[in-house]
């Protein structure tokens, strides 16, 4: 291009400066597109839900039981039933993730490391839908013979199976924070004789609490806004759950299962009240961890 | 010196790993034995022959030969839609925008990437419902809404490996082409894009393989259990995961669970080939470098 410059006479570089700020506007109109698509979804679904709220009985949706002879249509069994799936998951993952970061970035011989965080690597790209068939057909006999009653499917073997869903999620953050930790403190660490465990708890964990806190929220809202599994094993019974061998439904599983009934009905706009919580939880992730990333006084970690 | 304790956390953190390499194994373990006697040419052509059915002169029955059109044609698609964009949007928010305004769009594609899945299939369905009363009786869910809406799942993902691999460029190569007098808009495509291009590709083949798995979006926007070959985008599809999905509900005899396991273990193909070639593209990035310091 700069050849022909001096070909164009009167105004060098004239049909560049076109260029430059059409390339610019174009960009600008993608990224402007791309985060109107964030509004429009969360828009979509306050209008279509709309009646609801109109009705006046909006937020009485999230204490109410879901009974569609007397009318009521609360979401609140499904809320219990996110809660609780997702939380005992969370309980499960959350240790196993940090014993598997810790070997992987401090404890485990450098050869092992590498090749667990690849398998580690490899279990994001897995299919949510093969952990579902696989539950179906290998844990949920398990639990149903150990625990012998009900179907096996419930809330335990939905959320073991979540565990294996978020853990790779919570791993792979847990090791970049504990990559961030500064390597002088390693270096000084080393220099001073201490073992790996005392370089684990007494210089990474509390350097890395901030990262640490973010994969925990990361690994919540995975589980929180997983489908397939909770459909496909948490049993899907509309009540609220007693136990964690009882059957419950999730927000999201609610969503796929009253997709398919009539459209002008109360049942069908129940499933926009599930949609804005979820949007609702979303954000409120994003700025946990936005928070945690930033620090209270706005230093960037 | 080792402590108590010291040994009880190194006991603690390999159990934590062997449970999770056990869960993973045999999860994978039980597929490829309960499934792999199912990979044969039938399971995906049925009786049909293999010829016919690629070139679409006779339909495939029994076998999920539309199951895998329909993920390639949803994957092609939704791609196609979000690369462009999401491109665009990633070298806005590198070389274009302010820090305000880049931490305003940085938090809205934050909220886009961790929306579930189900909640987009269910704007998608909205949508789809909406056009259809306002717009033509010719839309309803269907192939073109569900890649559009896959588009939107995956366009954070590509928006923010290219601003991440734009912005790691050292400041030296950045200016390089600057000081030689070339144009911002040229330093970005003959520069910073070449330089960045691995980052991005791998951006770009991990959505594809997020677009091939994700099934809770199709649910919602038009995937059918049995449709044929997709004929438009304004049709109804198959597509693999909801063929899983439907099989583990709806299976009748064994030999139908097993079609199930067979397909199972060709999305985990298809899934596992694709992250392997985005590992492999950053990898020769990092040899790279490694070579060139």
């Amino acid at each position: 291009m700069p050849r022909n410059r001096q070909n164009q006479g009167l105004y060098p570089g004239h049909m560049n400066k076109i260029y430059e700020k059409f390339a610019e506007k174009l960009f600008l109109l993608s990224a402007i597109l791309s985060i109107s698509v964030t509004i429009l979804i969360f828009g979509f679904m306050l209008i279509l839900g709309l009646p609801f709220i109109r009705e006046g009985n909006f937020f009485n949706l999230f204490t109410q039981p879901w009974s569609p002879h007397q009318g009521l249509y609360g979401i609140y069994p499904m809320i219990i039933g996110t809660m609780s799936v997702s939380l005992l998951s969370i309980v499960f993952a959350f240790p196993l993730s940090l014993g598997c970061a810790s070997l992987i970035s401090v404890l485990g011989p450098k050869g092992f490391s590498r090749f667990f965080r690849k398998v580690v690597q490899f279990m994001t790209g897995v299919p949510t839908v093969i952990y579902g068939f696989i539950g179906i057909f290998l844990l949920v006999p398990i639990i149903r013979e150990i625990f012998q009653g009900g179907s096996g499917m419930c809330i335990l073997s939905a959320s073991l199976m979540l565990t294996v869903l978020v853990s790779p999620t919570m791993i792979l953050f847990f090791i970049d924070s504990f990559d961030q930790v500064p390597k002088t403190f390693i270096n000084a660490i080393d220099a001073l004789g201490g073992s790996k465990v005392q370089k684990l708890l007494y210089v990474m964990l509390p350097n890395a609490w901030r990262g640490i806190l973010s994969g925990l929220i990361l690994g919540l809202g995975r589980a929180f806004g997983d489908t397939l599994i909770a459909l496909m094993i948490a049993g899907n019974a509309i009540k609220t759950p007693g136990s964690v061998l009882d059957s419950a439904r999730t927000l999201t599983s609610h969503i796929a299962l009253v997709i398919a009934s009539d459209y002008e009905s109360m049942e069908f706009k129940s499933i926009y009240a599930c949609g804005i919580s979820l949007y609702i939880f979303t954000t409120i992730t994003v700025l946990c961890v936005r928070f945690l990333r930033t620090g209270p006084k706005g230093v960037t970690k | 010196m080792t402590r108590p304790v010291d040994k009880l956390i190194i006991i603690l953190s390999w159990i934590s790993g062997i449970m999770l390499l056990g869960a993973i194994s045999s999860i994978i373990g039980y597929l490829l034995v309960k499934g792999l006697g199912a990979i044969k040419f039938s399971l995906i052509f049925g009786e049909t022959s293999p010829v016919d059915a690629l070139l679409l002169k006779r339909q495939v029955f029994d076998g999920i030969f539309p199951a895998i059109a329909g993920t390639f044609s949803l994957v092609i698609l939704s791609v196609g839609f979000a690369v462009p964009v999401g491109l665009a949007s990633g070298i806005y928010l590198s070389e274009y925008a302010g820090p305000k305004i880049k931490k305003v769009f940085n938090f809205f594609f934050d909220i886009l990437a961790g929306i579930p899945s189900i909640v987009i299939g269910l704007f998608g369905f909205s949508m789809a419902v909406f056009l259809h009363k306002h717009l033509s009786q010719y839309i309803f869910p269907c192939l073109l809404i569900s890649s559009l809406c896959l588009a939107f799942l995956v366009l954070p993902y590509i928006v923010r490996t290219t601003q991440v691999s734009l912005e790691n460029i050292p400041e030296q190569i950045r200016l390089t082409a600057l000081a030689l007098g070339a144009t911002k808009l040229q330093n970005i495509f003959y520069v910073l894009i070449p330089k960045s291009l691995s980052g991005i590709v791998s951006g770009v083949i991990l959505s594809i393989g997020r677009c091939a798995e994700d099934t809770a979006v199709i649910m919602l926007t038009g995937v059918v259990a049995t449709a044929g070959v997709p004929k438009s985008i304004l049709s109804h599809y198959e597509a693999l995961p909801f063929y899983i999905y439907y099989i583990s509900s709806q299976y009748s005899n064994t030999e139908e669970l097993l079609s199930g396991y067979g397909a199972s273990i060709i999305l985990l193909a298809i899934c596992s080939f694709f992250f392997f070639i985005a590992f492999l593209v950053r990898n020769r990035l990092k040899y790279h470098a490694f070579y060139r310091m």
